[in-house]
């Protein structure tokens, strides 16, 4: 049970980095991503073949990770910039699904739908699969603190303000002499960079990764953790991403309140909540648990006073 | 060689040609209500078991059953419209977006609850081939061709001459105006979510036809159907069309250089061609 609870607490980090990553590209920058779990996909293959075929140290590969994750977001937002955002929506889409392809038929490379195993993780061996547990959650515990504290800071930066001035209108951003389509691709890569991180520890942490793990209901899932949590609150994506798990966990036990039902059928209403829950709360309450409040500026003559 | 490449011409305008009904449907929603309704996937699949249930359980050949898979879909699109999207349009497209991304998987789940994951098919005469020279089709993608070209034929006269028709291009044209001449923009919209809808199950059930269907069958073209309607010119009816003929050959002729695995991808790159080359896609975006 402890071993249990602590594996969801990596999930809930590792969705939280990735809600992170959401938070920057649609709670600061809004740009939408509908194609967070390509990116995260991109992330978990490239730390995964690195330091398992090319033998590089884990530290590297997970870097190398994120790098590949936001050079792909580079060059979305470069091909899709000066396009409306619902096109985003489509491309950001297919751009999932065409990982998910690649990464099922290049077999010579990603070994197809069997998918890679054996992925180093760190002391996974020297000690008890307990005790690896704990580590891991240290480790994602510190990268996420790492995270949201650089994120915080370029939240309260004034490049921050210059993206929420862009996702708010930016139009206005452009007459104020803000070059509008370097700060989107930047802070697409930025985000998409943060979400290929994610998929680097997840690999290391689960030792295998296949393409039927980077299926586009994670996306939703990301989404539903940053909308319940709060749309553009670093604090919320975290917040968001613990009830998600929580909840997607606690629906496990459905079979016991509903007993009679087929696996399938307990699988699909597990979706059904998952899809329900996320129209509700847009609906309902479209700021999320912890609403974003824009930094305050403390002016000079309000501190004499 | 020659009569290879006519062969895969021949499937794809075949097959652009039934691709072509959803993709109108997704174009004629985005054109009058203004956002990516991506809840057409779910239509799609509802379609499709719809006109199985019509099909198998109570017996009806195919093209009564189409029929059919457009009635459930359309009222389905109907009530889903009205009670999930509608009241987030005034939030922006982008949120009524991933609500529609949202309705999806509730929807996908409705079917894969009742259904199963099992891949069904439907219950079709066997025929042979019809064989011209070298050049071979099946009569059953004969009779899903001549149902598309109805539908669409109905479609454009609908459009054309009828009074609904007619004020419903001049919505998607310029609401205010629209409004300004009396015309009610909540009965258009729930009339195109009826005919976008509808269009979306019908052509559902004319893909699955071709090969089966499970509750991911929508998902799975879903793609396919937005390149469609970004390549003609996103909220261009006639665009639609093109554009999934397009798509269609374009998916079949790739088998010559391509893994058929890659077929699904052929989509996302016309996408991203047409988007950088020339953004308001073929014909552009005007409705009609």
């Amino acid at each position: 049970m402890e071993n249990y609870i602590v594996a969801m607490l990596v999930f809930s980090g590792l969705y939280g980095l990735m809600a992170l990553g959401l938070n920057v590209v649609w709670g600061m920058a809004g740009m939408i991503n509908l194609g967070l779990v390509g990116f995260f996909a991109v992330g978990a293959y490239t730390s995964a073949l690195l330091t398992k075929l090319a033998g590089v140290p884990i530290w590297l590969g997970v870097i190398a990770g994120a790098l590949a994750a936001a050079t792909a977001g580079v060059a979305m937002a470069l091909t899709t910039a000066k396009l409306r955002g619902d096109y985003l929506a489509i491309v950001t889409l297919g751009f999932s699904e065409v990982v998910r392809i690649a990464a099922s038929n290049e077999i010579w490379l990603t070994n197809g739908t069997d998918g890679v195993s054996g992925i180093p993780g760190p002391w996974r061996g020297l000690v008890t699969p307990e005790a690896f547990n704990l580590i891991f959650l240290a480790l994602v515990a510190i990268v996420v603190a790492i995270v949201v504290f650089l994120l915080q800071r370029v939240r309260h930066a004034p490049y921050g303000r210059v993206l929420r001035a862009i996702r708010d209108d930016d139009q206005v951003a452009a007459v104020a002499g803000k070059t509008v389509i370097r700060f989107k691709v930047e802070a697409f890569a930025l985000g998409c960079g943060v979400i290929g991180l994610s998929g680097a520890l997840y690999g290391h942490y689960t030792s295998y990764i296949a393409p039927d793990g980077f299926v586009p209901l994670i996306t939703i899932y990301i989404v539903l953790a940053l909308t319940a949590g709060g749309t553009g609150n670093n604090y919320g994506a975290v917040f968001g991403s613990l009830l998600v798990v929580f909840f997607m966990e606690s629906t496990r036990f459905i079979t016991e309140v509903v007993p009679g039902l087929q696996p399938v059928q307990v699988a699909a209403l597990r979706e059904m909540l998952i899809g329900g829950s996320l129209i509700l709360i847009l609906r309902l309450r479209p700021t999320g648990l912890l609403p974003e409040r824009s930094p305050q500026i403390t002016l000079a003559e309000e501190k004499a006073t | 060689m020659l009569t290879e490449i006519a062969q895969l011409v021949l499937n794809g305008l075949m097959a652009g040609t039934i691709l072509a009904v959803p993709a109108i449907g997704f174009t004629a929603i985005y054109a009058v209500l203004r956002f990516p309704n991506f809840s057409i996937a779910s239509q799609v699949t509802i379609g499709a078991f719809a006109g199985y249930v019509a099909n198998v359980y109570f017996g009806l050949p195919a093209p009564v059953a189409v029929a059919f898979a457009f009635l459930v879909s359309g009222i389905s699109g109907v009530i889903c419209d009205e009670v999930v999207l509608r009241p987030m349009r005034p939030t922006g497209p982008l949120a009524t977006a991933i609500t529609a991304v949202a309705l999806t998987i509730v929807l996908e789940n409705v079917v894969r609850f009742w259904f199963g994951n099992d891949l069904r098919g439907y219950d079709l005469p066997v025929l042979r081939d019809w064989r011209f020279g070298e050049l071979r089709v099946s009569p059953q993608q004969v009779e899903n061709l001549v149902i598309a070209v109805i539908a669409m034929a109905c479609l454009f006269a609908f459009l054309a001459f009828s009074r609904m028709g007619k004020a419903m291009r001049a919505v998607a044209d310029n609401p205010t105006l629209a409004s300004i001449k009396g015309i009610d923009a909540i009965t258009i919209g729930r009339l195109v979510s009826f005919v976008g809808m509808g269009l979306a199950g019908l052509g559902g059930m004319l893909l699955g036809l071709d090969t089966s269907i499970d509750p991911l069958t929508g998902f799975r073209v879903i793609l396919t159907v937005f390149a469609a309607a970004v390549v003609g010119g996103l909220g261009s009816i006639p665009g639609a069309v093109v554009g999934a003929l397009t798509i269609g050959v374009a998916e079949e002729l790739s088998l010559l250089v391509l893994d058929p695995a890659y077929r699904s991808a052929i989509g996302f790159v016309a996408i991203l061609l047409v988007l950088t080359l020339r953004p308001r896609g073929i014909l552009g975006e005007r409705a009609f």
